[in-house]
């Protein structure tokens, strides 16, 4: 298979104008004979529902919440990104293209990348009309903060929620269209497979998590917006409902993964504490603007952070990278942390833990601005872990969170199915091996708002509406087997519940495809996990019927699909023979323990074909050209 | 600690639905109640007892879909705080727990503790944004905003949508939740264009939904998460006036 990836010619920054000069459009009256799908409806999904159906398209969109507002765009903290240069402080949509491109240690592709930080400027402007409450200045000017990976202040924030707020905005444009007429929206709603017709994608089959019904859905695309799957892991920051689902069941219908081993570990988290976790608190990186990390300088120091006197504290992280600090990368300070606590530094009962302290940034700025800065992140860490964080120093642990990884994508955003678009987390396209901070909101909306509305009118463009009608045998065909394995997930009845097969896989993907890994651990992981998946089909206990609210059923599915997906990811994982961004292959690095790239032989983005449960994928590679950018070693020193 | 629980249990929409009594085991003070709710269900599926269901994603406190009732309150009697983030560390060894789902004539059981909250995404499909397509925004610095204003909104705009406020009134009023949106909404040049237009749709789908009236019990305020002020609700009313005279 020949990956095209169909990025326009010309200089880097007239890609983009060229392209939408040469796309097709679709005549203005016509638009309303074309309909697309779209799963998801976090900040990617409902700003594409939202403008497609601005537009005049039909759209149907469907989430697995009981409303689209509760999509886990929601949760994000700190900012999002542009290359406004309101600061003055030399930023441009140059040097946010090379940030991101540096930040993802030179392994995503320059044409994507610098269109993002094209458009990154216009979703500010979109959202401040939608009446996004950004912070702002005293003269009525927006705010900004700084976040790892860089040196200007380029983030746009609303307190610690800006999140929620750009997915609310999102949400009220999508109500608008819903309203209108122009959107059907079906939430509590799950995609369980994709549907195929003559190669193009042109449906989906889902099942109503109220009634159980599984009812087929045809359109002239399909656009998956559907997030991350760092829920392999089972403890993650991601909302408990997250899963690999809807990417997974079109890899299997032939759509490429590309780059699953990229996942990224953020690196200021509330730490585990006990069996029962279910998941793991982000603490935004924007702390790490005024918060100190540190650990003892002796190790199995037991005394309380605030009887360490200083001399006798390793600020760690502004001891090794004097420039950039505390701001360091997320896959950099996350490995960091691991370093500290594996030497037995590290702090709190586990010993699994590293003070982010704020006590220096107090007594200089004041506990007010402190508090107007961080409050509600400082309150629900309290709530939380019980500790006041104005008192004694935060404690952190990297954890799962974002994943660079996704179905492979084109210029278009279109994968390798015709007519199947992939937008935000759920694509790989943009961050390479490692994602900066405060730009995964701004890759959702710029998919959502001003990339896909363009390409998707150019596949209609060239292909035509072609009313498929849901009763065709090919949706008929994929409702029975959607059927057929609900029927089995329920007839099993073994002894293991869901989770505790969902538990057992995140213990195994931690140890052995986490943070560091290396060969040997890689095949362990190879060996145990589909030994846990035969296990799964032999012993799962899933009670209730197939036809009513079940939500053990809905979850068997989905850790039945991350059951088979955490076997690509590692495959992916040993087969990357170096060590990049997020990506630490323990075998690749330096004396100091710094990250050793192998840009000869993987300066490619893995993509890999579907060949059956338990075979091997194939390996198809699209490989990176760097015009503009020199590769280099990161230095954050 | 060891605790009892009592939990109403409901198959379906049409069915009548009871209490029904669970022990639960060994919880830690740092679980949160949903933690505590999980263990309680991997015992009973063992046992092979339907789990309890309810509504739940971010466990951080900000998607909204947690909810549940707690010994008469809705999310627990801790303040500002939602049920996913209520910690154990709250109640007695020997405790008894009682948990109901949000009650409301607009909010219908689904199954057990899940109840059906899209009335409130109906009221926001009323009139709750502003009416800007994507494309065309003028410069985000173009039009200053006062700080206290963004400020002000943003401490409306700040709801997450669970429907605590409603569960909480006597009425079953969505007036904190309706006056939340208007309050952010109006508070920004933005949204002040289609201000008369917007409270007076969302209010009249209000009313459609089957929520009550407000009659100051300020119970809203109490249990609300996120602080949402009753202000809002007098700015509210003081907006729907303007409308009316202005017509």
């Amino acid at each position: 298979m020949k990956l095209d990836s169909k990025i326009p010619s010309g200089p880097l920054a007239e890609k983009w104008d060229k392209h939408r000069f040469e796309m097709k459009l679709v005549n203005p009256a016509n638009k309303r004979k074309y309909s697309a799908i779209v799963v998801g409806s976090g900040l990617a999904g409902a700003s594409a529902a939202a403008s497609m159906a601005e537009l005049g398209y039909n759209v149907s969109c469907f989430c697995f919440q009981d409303s689209p507002r509760r999509a886990h765009s929601i949760g994000a903290q700190g900012g999002i990104n542009a290359a406004k240069n309101y600061q003055n402080d030399g930023d441009s949509v140059y040097r946010l293209f090379f940030d991101t491109i540096k930040g993802g240690d030179f392994r995503s592709r320059e044409a994507n990348t610098y269109r993002l930080a094209q458009v990154s400027v216009d979703i500010i402007d979109q959202c401040a009309a939608q009446g996004v409450p950004f912070a702002r200045e005293y003269g009525g000017t927006l705010a900004n903060r700084s976040f790892g990976g860089a040196l200007v202040s380029r983030t746009f924030y609303a307190r610690g929620q800006t999140g929620q707020q750009l997915l609310l905005g999102a949400y009220s444009a999508l109500s608008r269209q819903i309203a209108a007429g122009k959107v059907k929206m079906f939430p509590r709603t799950e995609m369980l497979d994709l549907v195929l017709i003559d190669g193009h994608a042109k449906g989906i089959v889902v099942r109503d998590l109220v009634t159980g019904k599984i009812s087929s859905h045809a359109a002239d695309a399909v656009v998956l917006a559907t997030g991350g799957y760092g829920r392999v892991f089972d403890l993650s920051t991601m909302g408990l409902g997250c899963n690999v689902t809807a990417v997974y069941k079109a890899y299997k219908k032939g759509a490429l993964f590309a780059n699953p081993c990229y996942t990224q570990i953020h690196p200021t988290c509330i730490p585990h504490t006990g069996e029962y976790q279910s998941k793991l608190t982000l603490m935004s990186e924007s702390l790490r603007n005024d918060g100190r990390i540190w650990v003892p300088k002796n190790k199995d120091d037991k005394r309380p952070p605030n009887e360490i006197p200083e001399e006798e504290r390793d600020y760690y992280l502004e001891r090794k990278y004097p420039s950039y600090g505390n701001l360091a990368p997320r896959d950099i300070s996350s490995r960091s942390a691991k370093e500290v606590c594996d030497e037995g530094r590290g702090v709190g009962k586990s010993g699994y833990s590293v003070y982010l302290d704020f006590a220096d940034a107090i007594n200089r700025l004041g506990k007010e601005v402190i508090e107007q800065r961080y409050g509600n992140l400082f309150d629900m860490y309290h709530l939380i872990t019980d500790e006041d964080p104005y008192q004694v120093p935060m404690r952190i642990y990297p954890a799962t969170h974002y994943t660079m990884g996704g179905l492979w994508v084109d210029y278009n955003l279109e994968s390798n199915i015709p007519g199947l678009f992939v937008i935000g987390e759920a694509n790989f396209s943009d961050h390479g091996a490692n994602r900066l901070g405060a730009s995964a909101l701004m890759q959702g909306l710029a998919d959502g708002y001003f990339i896909l509305p363009y390409t998707i009118g150019d596949y209609f463009g060239r292909v035509g509406a072609q009313n498929v009608s849901s009763d065709r045998e090919e949706f008929h065909q994929v409702e029975e087997a959607v059927t057929a394995q609900t029927k089995k997930l329920l007839s099993i009845n073994g002894k293991r519940t869901v989770d505790s097969f969902h538990k057992a896989l995140g213990e195994i993907m931690w140890e052995y495809v986490g943070m560091a890994r290396n060969e040997t651990g890689l095949k362990k992981a190879l060996e145990m996990i589909p030994a846990l998946r035969e296990e799964f089909w032999r012993d799962v206990r899933v009670l209730g019927e197939s036809n009513e609210m079940n939500n053990p059923l809905e979850k068997a599915g989905r850790v039945a699909d991350f059951l088979e997906f955490a076997e690509l990811f590692a495959v992916d994982a040993l087969h990357r023979e170096e060590s990049c961004g997020a990506h630490f292959r323990e075998e690749y690095q330096t004396k100091e323990g710094e990250a050793v790239r192998n840009d000869k032989k993987f300066a490619y983005v893995a993509a890999w074909e579907y060949k059956g449960i338990g075979n091997k994928p194939e390996l198809h590679k699209e490989e990176l050209e760097f015009e503009s950018v020199e590769l280099a070693t990161r230095s954050y020193k | 600690m060891n605790l009892t629980l009592r939990v109403w249990r409901q198959k379906n929409a049409q069915d009548k639905g009871r209490m029904e009594k669970y022990e639960a085991h060994d919880i830690s003070p740092d679980m949160s109640f949903l933690e505590m709710l999980d263990v309680v269900n991997e015992d009973l599926i063992k046992k092979g007892i339907d789990p309890i269901h309810f509504d739940h994603d971010c466990r951080e406190g900000i998607c909204g879909a947690c909810s549940l009732v707690i010994d008469g309150i809705p999310h627990g009697k801790e303040h500002a705080t939602t049920t996913c983030e209520l910690r154990m560390r709250h109640f007695k060894d020997g405790d008894t727990i009682t948990v109901e789902p949000f009650r409301a004539k607009a909010f219908p059981v689904i199954k057990d503790l899940m109840v059906d909250r899209s009335a409130l995404d109906r009221i926001i499909q009323a009139g709750g944004f502003v009416s800007v397509n994507t494309g065309g925004a003028p410069d985000a610095n173009a039009i200053p905003i006062f700080k206290d204003d963004a400020e002000t909104a943003m401490d409306a705009a700040a709801c997450i949508g669970c429907g605590a406020c409603v569960a909480a009134c006597k009425n079953a009023s969505a007036m904190l939740f309706v006056s939340a949106k208007v309050g952010h909404l109006v508070n920004l040049p933005q949204g002040k264009v289609e201000a008369r237009e917007r409270v007076g749709k969302m209010v009249a789908q209000m009313d459609a939904e089957g929520f009550g009236n407000c009659s100051n019990y300020l119970e809203c305020e109490a249990v609300c998460p996120k602080e949402i002020s009753v202000k809002f609700i007098s700015k509210m009313n003081r907006e729907r006036m303007k409308a009316a005279v202005k017509m």
